[in-house]
């Protein structure tokens, strides 16, 4: 009883870590923009930019307001459950911001369905196998893989398949996917260009884990009481690993959401990291916040699982 | 006075000289055939994507902008003012122009055009929180007034025979009077706007009220953006687009040698090198001439453009505009005498001010290496600092001593000097002042004689090859890609895509492009 009290109040501790993570953050992120240089009546006007022009929209958009009167204006929002409006389009930055995670989180739970199974499969068996030529070539080959830039993949792929073959669509525009078939053939390359960026890194990660767990002492002990390799694996490796493995596919996939605009861009893919580099360009600052705050949730909300999936999986081990 | 019929005189001259641009295109089928879908691929895009014509400031922008809303003129292959909107354009004085709109047109939510629809359309660009791209040009209307329905007078605080010319750019096309909300466009385009997502798309399906009976031969067609070079030329060759804007240069031949088509559209666009005249060594006359004979035109235009531009000539008219002064010399690459120039201000030895360039400014980072290494060659130390291209116009376009900038072609020689030159120009790079260049801008637009207004422009070509610290090595062509089912392209000096225009033009023509298909291997 005592063990599940002082648990669920580690678990706790760890999301209290979490939130004053993203309270931080977002103090952050909102002064950082503050000091970026011009703003978003620069952007709008361009070339148009007078002084005179500038002003008065500067003035109508309250931006000539002390940067600490307009944190106060943010913050007040935000504790009122309101996000906002572009500063460019006037439309709630919630529904902007929203509409493209959705479209993220399709692309990166997708590349996930794939990549994850086939990383770990692969590091599982190089680690099962190591030092023999199969190591050895996975080894060479995941590294070749993570070595070119995924503008490269990307664009070659293109290149080959639409291009020279065409047999898939360039672009992967949302608007254009009417059936499963269509849903393939527009996902197929740019969730192979990611998978090419993140199966590699699991997969190497995931030998190393599997390594360090069968040479441990328990494992020789179990191969001494004659389990079978398939039974040592997965009764005795796989629980031992699933902590460390877990913050690996976590970090990998928290990259899927933010780190992915040059995947985003090639392939025409309405994500939110362009909507993120767009507000940026543009100064949009409400809309640069909700971004930064999403990015920011699902990378603590991923590490903040991983940390308490290790720390199950010590108790499981300790109970045990 | 400048009625109708002058402007269609005017006109017919030019029709005939356009005539050549014509023939020259080798695409022309010989009738065209309604309907189809094209996808047509931009190059910027992002969440600043505006309906709203004022705020329109990006080749993506312009290109839905026309196929929603109308202008109250267009401008033709030349650059010529053509009766759209307005069906009669008069002025006795070139101070006040009376506009005679055409009855019967409607908006795509079925009211009827009126002069109140003019009114709040040009009224609206000096309120300085529409943020419009065009306040300066607007800010010469001292009034516009409806005189009946159809009926509007503007009174402009100068005479100013080019004026309708500025009622042609994309920024004073018409909307209902009132509009505020730009979610979607409400116009009287040949096309009205299905979908409108920033960043993403926008779709447009023909308009059956459309007040002209010819033209706009598309059901349907939609724009994306791709602003990656290499995705963008992907997307034509595999046949997921119809249609491109700004094809690379240097992928010219790749697409031809695919049976893609490129159209070359001469613009008066062109990256430029500003030296101000106001602080730093460009007080110094000797050093600016020094800098325009360093520029390697010849070598800029093979090694920069691959051929794809015009040479310039430190002035803002290219070759192909009917005012060009062809008597001027041309400024050409002399490093001697940039180093006897030097020599003489005593710039030679000197720590020079760095040269400001940015991937915003088309090819200037390229040019800007090209005039350091022509400078070294003469011992002369030029530092290139290269800005990011986010901010570059607010931050650091005509801050420095030295830096590069990039203007677009504009709608009239007028207009040209007017916005970069004269010394109240909100965009005079080299903050260069000539008393007489301002008096020559008043007189040519109370000209009405079309000889006596050339020898003018020729006059104000002049000064600014002489005095300007502008050095314009080149003039841009424009390139569009397209496949070759597209039919009706054809080069117009407004660059791009018939100066945006394109929509209300093309047709499909699938047979001839399966027939071509099938010569093609043998």
């Amino acid at each position: 009883m005592t063990m599940n009290a002082a648990l669920i109040r580690a678990i706790l501790r760890i999301i209290g870590a979490s939130l004053v993570s993203l309270v931080f953050v977002t103090i952050a992120v909102f002064f950082i923009t503050a000091v970026l240089p011009g703003d978003v009546a620069d952007a709008l006007l361009g070339q148009a930019a007078t002084p005179d022009a500038v002003a008065a929209l500067r003035h109508s958009l309250n931006l000539d307001k002390p940067v600490l009167v307009r944190f106060v204006i943010w913050v007040n929002g935000l504790l009122h459950g309101d996000f906002g409006v572009s500063l460019i389009s006037r439309r709630p930055v919630l529904a902007m911001a929203s509409e493209r995670l959705i479209h993220s989180l399709l692309l990166a739970g997708v590349t996930a369905l794939f990549a994850v199974p086939v990383a770990l499969v692969l590091g599982t068996a190089s680690a099962i196998f190591r030092n023999t030529l199969f190591d050895r070539a996975v080894s060479l080959l995941t590294l070749c893989v993570v070595s070119v830039p995924e503008f490269l993949v990307a664009t070659l792929a293109v290149f080959i398949f639409s291009v020279q073959l065409h047999l898939l669509p360039s672009l992967a525009s949302i608007s254009d996917i009417h059936s499963i078939g269509s849903f393939l053939a527009s996902f197929s390359m740019p969730v192979t260009t990611l998978a090419c960026v993140i199966v590699g890194q699991m997969s190497r990660m995931t030998r190393a884990v599997m390594i360090d767990a069968l040479g441990s002492s328990w494992v020789e002990m179990a191969v001494l009481k004659g389990a079978s390799p398939a039974h040592i694996i997965l009764r005795h490796v796989i629980p031992n690993v699933i902590a460390p493995l877990f913050n690996v596919i976590a970090l990998s996939l928290s990259y899927l959401l933010g780190g992915v605009v040059i995947v985003e861009s090639v392939f025409h893919y309405p994500g939110i990291a362009s909507l993120m580099v767009d507000s940026v360009a543009a100064r949009d600052i409400p809309l640069v916040q909700i971004c930064a705050l999403i990015f920011c949730a699902a990378y603590l909300f991923l590490t903040t699982l991983a940390d308490i999936v290790a720390l199950l999986s010590s108790q499981r081990r300790h109970a045990a | 006075m400048l009625s109708r019929r002058d402007m269609m005189k005017q006109g017919a001259l030019l029709v005939a000289a356009g005539g050549a641009v014509l023939r020259s295109c080798p695409v022309r089928a010989a009738s065209p055939v309604r309907g189809g879908h094209v996808r047509v691929a931009s190059t910027t895009g992002s969440l600043s994507d505006t309906l709203d014509p004022a705020r329109q400031s990006m080749v993506t922008d312009y290109i839905r902008g026309a196929m929603f809303y109308d202008g109250l003129v267009m401008l033709d292959e030349t650059q010529v003012p053509r009766p759209a909107l307005a069906e009669r354009i008069d002025s006795d004085d070139f101070r006040t122009w009376t506009l005679r709109l055409r009855s019967g047109v409607q908006f795509h939510d079925g009211a009827t055009l009126t002069s109140a629809d003019v009114v709040y359309s040009l009224l609206r660009h000096l309120d300085p929180l529409v943020a419009s791209q065009v306040r300066f040009q607007a800010a010469a209307m001292r009034s516009v007034r409806a005189d009946g329905p159809l009926t509007v007078i503007i009174e402009l605080y100068e005479p100013n025979i080019s004026f309708p010319s500025v009622l042609g750019m994309s920024n004073f096309a018409i909307i209902r009077d009132g509009t505020k909300n730009f979610a979607t466009a409400n116009g009287t385009g040949p096309f009205r706007c299905a979908a409108f997502q920033p960043g993403i798309r926008s779709l447009a399906v023909r308009s059956p009220d459309f007040w002209k009976t010819d033209g706009a031969w598309m059901d349907s067609i939609e724009v994306i953006s791709i602003s990656d070079d290499m995705a963008r030329h992907n997307a034509l060759l595999s046949g997921d687009v119809d249609i491109i804007t700004e094809v690379n240069p240097r992928l010219v031949a790749l697409l031809r040698r695919r049976d893609m088509g490129v159209m070359e559209s001469p613009t008066g666009t062109y990256t430029d090198f500003a030296i101000r005249q106001d602080i730093g060594p460009g007080k110094n006359a000797d050093f600016i001439q020094a800098m325009k004979c360093l520029f390697n035109r010849d070598q800029i235009a093979d090694s920069v453009w691959l051929g794809f531009c015009r040479l310039g000539n430190d002035q803002p008219l290219p070759p192909e505009d009917r005012y060009y002064n062809h008597d001027l010399p041309q400024t050409t690459f002399d490093p001697e005498r940039a180093k006897w120039l030097l020599r003489k201000s005593g710039f030679l030895n000197q720590t020079l001010p760095p040269l400001i360039c940015s991937p915003a400014a088309n090819a200037s980072v390229d040019i800007a290496v090209l005039l350091q290494n022509e400078a070294s060659r003469i011992g002369l130390r030029l530092d290139v600092r290269r800005m990011p291209a986010d901010g570059y116009w607010s931050q650091s376009w005509m801050h420095f001593p030295l830096g590069f900038g990039n203007i677009n072609a504009s709608v009239s020689a007028d207009m040209t000097f007017a916005v970069a030159f004269a010394s109240a120009a909100p965009w005079n790079e080299s903050h260069w002042r000539s008393p007489r260049f301002d008096q020559l801008l008043v007189l040519s637009r109370r000209e009405a004689d079309e000889e006596k207004r050339k020898a003018i422009y020729h006059e104000m070509q002049t000064l600014i090859h002489n005095e300007s610290g502008l050095c314009i090595p080149n003039f841009i062509t424009s390139l569009d890609g397209y496949h070759r089912r597209i039919r009706g392209l054809h080069p117009y000096q407004g660059g791009h895509l018939m100066g945006n225009n394109f929509s209300r033009f093309i047709w499909v023509d699938d047979e001839a492009a399966s027939r071509q298909s099938e010569s093609a291997p043998a």
